[in-house]
């Protein structure tokens, strides 16, 4: 691969590139397109959730026969919640976040003119774009999405007599993330590949930012939990097809009794959350290296406890692997197994907690410099916080029997993994557009749309909370379908006003992302004066990153306001001055 | 409306693009750039930052006050130790949740962007570091022993003399079976499962009826298929090409030499069968496709029977005495009755997909799995008419609903529960229904 611009041909550029920098906008603008999809259909269901019954011409509009006279149908909303979770969770959130900041930042923050295998990565990125359509062509056929929740538990995910969704929906479903998660792996294995090997000179695992940290135990994570979820399909598609029982046993349904014995329901949870757990620092932990770079920057101050922070990852990651059945407290299991799985659940919150003091010691004396993408990250670690401590009593099992698949449960997770990833998300655009685009994005919009979108998103899932603390189940089509859910009936229109609103001030960010495209501001080289090594390549991009010989590092990557420098910051890739100690 | 709704979102679009542009017109006048933060900004996010502290904690404590008291008291024994560790962590973590909330929004303001002065150059604190180690794990082993002192009282086995009682889950509502005077529930079998029938609970007589139906319905099935037209005409083509030699051996060489006089004997008098069917007008014509979906459920009727052959008594502990157990079980629909202060072993079946068995008054939950049952036991102790007194609301009822999704109707899944004195429950349960197998 050479260093100078050749005459590419628009497919080659565009379409079928295997240029990283291009790559990684391609799983942008595809995340962005995805989430546009995921959060239209939670404003349809949060409709229904706010005013139960009503009717809504913009639900017919967009629903037809799914939503007759403008209510939503109740198969309709199954599939709406279903595919809304199973979208954000891996089409955004993990596809999203991951295989944008993983693919433009692995390569330019250690110095390395494009990803190990740039074939790899490009088709990395054409099974996620095919997936992607699957899964929204999905909503349009016979008897509707997959509508048994985004976890699809079995039986229900394999008997269409139990549910429409479960025909043809829910093995375009499967096949889908069969896709998907082929592409996460050729993502992750290339990741890991090139952090291991391609680092410049003098970047040793030790002074690599924190963001590639985070992208390489985030990509050791899915290598080794995504392929037991491609088990759990393969299992659940021979029950479907071909008449075997790995999930079955003793079902009576349709007026006939299934030649099924034997099965388990809960292997296939076991199989799933070993996955599904794991899959939420897969989602979490990208956001937190992408805040802690972000932080760091615009508090012109090294990250405090840089070794403590890439110990939690670590710590964070291997826990992830041994927690899952905290999922599965009140399946039946063993509870002497959920006592050990209460334990090591509760061990994850050590390294949480001194991930956000170190985050709130990064602040203090710090000198803040109010970026959008700060502002995101100080949300990021605060949604962290809140929503991890709900997870203290959810890991609980004793109080987990009363909270399980509650709306507590909901708020949880949503603030934890979907707020902080989405944050984090929101951070790194803001902070890497120019260097995706070569041009800035208007910061008072930023602002617009920071301080909206978190004063809803707290605002939609804070209260939650109490609705679940009353006992209400989530996944309900009818939010006072029971005399006691009425207690806290009167928060459900609250939250989906919220909702709303929370939903169209994504509009200004939409606006602002493209408008700045074309139009934003022309950008300069460093615009944050950070740095790491990404910021001495040119503005324009040209192939392999670097126009002249590869930078060579000298120093970690937090040196901000070091007091032997006059700048307040200090490139990487600047030698250490006479006498001065290095890191 | 939807032309308004479509106008109003370009106008709007076509109006921040304008704003943009003047914005950036002007900056560019100024020589302002994007990553400049101004110092009005900085003064206005900093203070923005603690306005939204203050709405923030302002509406948690309106929350906590109007919905803190989140459900009625617990209703059962361990829901009493259960909500005491509830509130034990709920203190901890709102304690935590506002200090590092407020150091989160109280630093943004005060170390807000001075271009005099440089950041702190602080790289590790090996001190403060061990502290924030150290403390939440203290804190985290408190809650830990703490909860699971309640997880493992709460799960342990039940006493010998609880009650026992059966709840059944099925799309999309719950049947509760208490057990006769003999105090034990009769064997279950899916098999078994019919409208008078609906937990599938193994009788002899049952068994034998489930039988004798079945080989009756793949009788008149095989009847019917036996009087399909077409299969008709090529069996009868086959045979006789067979009995005229011949013609078949050209697409069937091994098989060339002569058929047996007994073999011919039968092909004659089933050839004359066939033609006594067809000539009779009875025979029947069907698609293929209708044809082959009746064989498959042949195919799964006969498994059905076959795996009610294999229902032997023999394989149960009390042999066939233990097929007479179920007899005297109570089926229960619509609402459920409980003794108060009297331990109760539930026990969870479920028919089709899983179900959870979620009793929030009681601080319990099960998840039902077809093909394994489970447990959960709880004591009540506040009858329906005590917690009607202490809510002021006459028309409180406790209730089991489903909490797992299970298909279109899973958000009306429910069913009362009745918390009375012994003597009330004793005297229900007298009236209810006892199963005894269908005698038709």
């Amino acid at each position: 691969m050479g260093n100078t611009n050749h005459k590419e041909s628009f497919v080659s550029k565009f379409v079928f590139t295997q240029d990283h920098k291009m790559i990684s906008k391609q799983f942008l603008i595809t995340a962005i397109f995805m989430g546009i999809a995921g959060v239209m259909m939670s404003v349809f269901f949060r409709l229904q959730l706010g005013w139960p019954g009503e009717s809504f011409a913009i639900l017919e509009t967009f629903m037809g026969k799914w939503a007759p006279n403008g209510v939503l149908d109740r198969n309709a909303y199954l599939a709406l919640t279903t595919i809304h979770g199973t979208i954000m969770v891996f089409f955004v959130l993990t596809a999203g976040l991951s295989g944008t900041f993983s693919n433009l930042l692995i390569p330019l923050q250690i110095g390395a003119r494009d990803m190990a295998s740039g074939f790899l990565n490009m088709l990395s990125y054409w099974f996620f774009a095919v997936s992607s359509v699957m899964m929204l062509f999905s909503l349009l056929v016979e008897g509707g999405a997959a509508s048994a929740g985004w976890t699809i538990y079995p039986p229900l995910s394999v008997l269409p007599q139990a549910i429409p969704g479960s025909g043809m929906g829910m093995t375009l479903w499967l096949l889908s993330m069969t896709l998907f998660v082929v592409s996460s792996l050729l993502g992750s294995l290339n990741y890991i590949v090139t952090i291991i090997n391609l680092r410049t000179k003098g970047m040793s695992m030790t002074r690599l930012p924190l963001t590639i940290w985070a992208f390489f135990i985030t990509a050791i994570l899915g290598v080794l939990s995504f392929p037991v979820l491609v088990s759990a399909i393969v299992l659940l598609m021979m029950d479907r097809m071909m008449g075997t029982a790995f999930y079955l046993s003793d079902i009576f349904i349709g007026g006939e009794a299934l030649d099924a014995t034997g099965g388990s329901p809960i292997l296939f949870q076991h199989l799933f959350w070993f996955l599904g757990h794991p899959e939420v620092y897969i989602v979490l932990l990208p956001a937190l290296g992408i805040s802690s770079e972000v932080i760091a920057t615009n508090s012109r101050k090294p990250i405090f406890g840089y070794k403590a922070m890439v110990g939690s990852l670590m710590a964070i990651g291997f826990l992830s692997f041994i927690v899952w059945a905290h999922h599965m407290f009140i399946t039946g299991m063993n509870p002497f197994l959920g006592s050990v799985f209460v334990f090591t659940t509760l061990l994850i919150a050590i390294p949480s907690a001194v991930k956000a003091f170190n985050y709130i010691t990064t602040l203090w004396k710090g000198n803040l410099r109010f970026t959008p993408a700060m502002l995101f990250s100080i949300g990021l670690v605060s949604t962290f916080v809140t929503g991890g401590l709900t997870g203290i009593i959810l890991a609980d099992s004793a109080l987990d029997v009363t909270l399980h698949d509650t709306y507590f449960v909901v708020g949880h997770f949503h603030i934890v993994m979907g707020l902080s990833a989405i944050f984090g998300m929101f951070a790194g655009v803001y902070h890497w557009f120019s260097k995706m685009f070569g041009t800035m994005m208007n910061t008072k919009l930023g602002y617009a749309h920071f301080w909206l979108t978190i004063t809803c998103g707290y605002g939609v899932f804070f209260p939650m909370h109490f609705v679940g603390l009353a006992g209400a189940p989530r996944r309900y089509y009818n939010s006072s379908s029971f005399d006691f859910l009425s207690e806290t009936a009167d928060l459900q229109p609250i939250i989906s006003v919220f909702a709303i609103i929370g939903s169209l001030s994504q509009l200004i960010f939409l606006f602002n992302f493209f408008y700045s495209i074309f139009r934003g501001q022309k950008a300069v080289q460093n615009p944050w004066k950070s740095n790491t090594l990404e910021w001495t390549t040119p503005v324009e991009h040209i192939h392999g990153n670097w126009p002249g010989a590869l930078p060579e590092v000298h120093r970690w990557a937090y040196d901000y306001s070091n007091p032997a420098h006059e700048e307040d910051f200090v490139l990487q890739s600047t030698p250490l001055k006479d006498g001065e100690i290095g890191h | 409306m939807k032309l308004l709704i479509l106008l109003v979102i370009v106008v709007g679009v076509i109006a921040l693009a304008q704003l943009a542009k003047i914005y950036q017109l002007s900056a560019r006048l100024r020589g302002h750039r994007e990553e400049e933060i101004s110092e009005a900004d900085t003064r206005m996010n900093g203070a923005l930052w603690i306005v939204f502290m203050i709405v923030f904690y302002a509406t948690t404590i309106w929350q906590f006050v109007r919905y803190g008291d989140y459900l009625p008291p617990a209703a059962s024994a361990h829901g009493e130790s259960v909500d005491t560790l509830m509130n034990f962590n709920l203190a901890i973590i709102i304690f935590v949740f506002f200090v590092v909330n407020t150091l989160l929004f109280i630093f943004p303001y005060k170390y807000r962007y001075n271009k005099n002065r440089k950041a702190l150059f602080l790289l590790h604190d090996s001190k403060l570091e061990l502290i924030w180690t150290v403390v939440p794990s203290i804190v985290l082993a408190v809650i830990i022993i703490f909860g699971l002192k309640t997880w493992t009282e709460m799960t342990g086995p039940a006493s010998d003399d609880a009650i026992r009682i059966e709840i059944y889950s099925k799309q999309f509502d719950w049947t509760a079976r208490y057990s006769g005077d003999d105090g034990q529930f009769g064997a279950t079998d899916f098999n078994l499962i019919t409208p008078s029938n609906p937990l599938g609970i193994i009788t002899e007589e049952g068994v034998m009826l489930a039988n004798v139906k079945l080989t009756d319905k793949i009788a008149k099935l095989q009847a019917i298929l036996d009087i399909e037209k077409v299969h008709l005409l090529t069996e009868k083509a086959e045979i006789e090409a067979t009995l005229h030699g011949g013609d078949a051996h050209g697409h069937d060489g091994a098989d060339s030499h002569e058929p047996s006089p007994d073999h011919t004997a039968h092909l004659e008098s089933r050839l004359h069968d066939i033609e006594t069917v067809l000539s009779s007008g009875e025979a029947l014509v069907m698609t293929e496709a209708a044809y082959e979906a009746k064989e498959d459920k042949i195919y799964r009727l006969e498994r059905h029977l076959q795996r009610i052959l294999e229902l032997q008594p023999y394989k149960f502990s009390d042999g066939l005495s233990g097929w007479e157990v179920g007899k005297d079980d109570r089926i229960v629909k619509g609402e459920f009755h409980l003794p108060i202060g009297r331990e109760i072993e539930f026990i969870f079946r479920s028919r089709d997909v899983i179900h959870s068995a979620f009793m929030p008054h009681f601080r319990a939950q099960m998840n039902t799995v077809p093909g394994l049952p489970t447990r959960f036991k709880l004591t009540p102790t506040i009858t329906t008419d005590s917690m009607r007194t202490i809510l002021d609301n006459p028309d409180f009822n406790y209730i089991l609903l489903c909490n797992k999704i299970c298909g279109s109707a899973h958000f009306n899944m429910g069913m009362d529960i009745v918390v009375e004195s012994q003597e009330k429950y004793d005297a229900w349960l007298a009236e209810q229904k006892v199963y005894i197998a269908e005698q038709n």
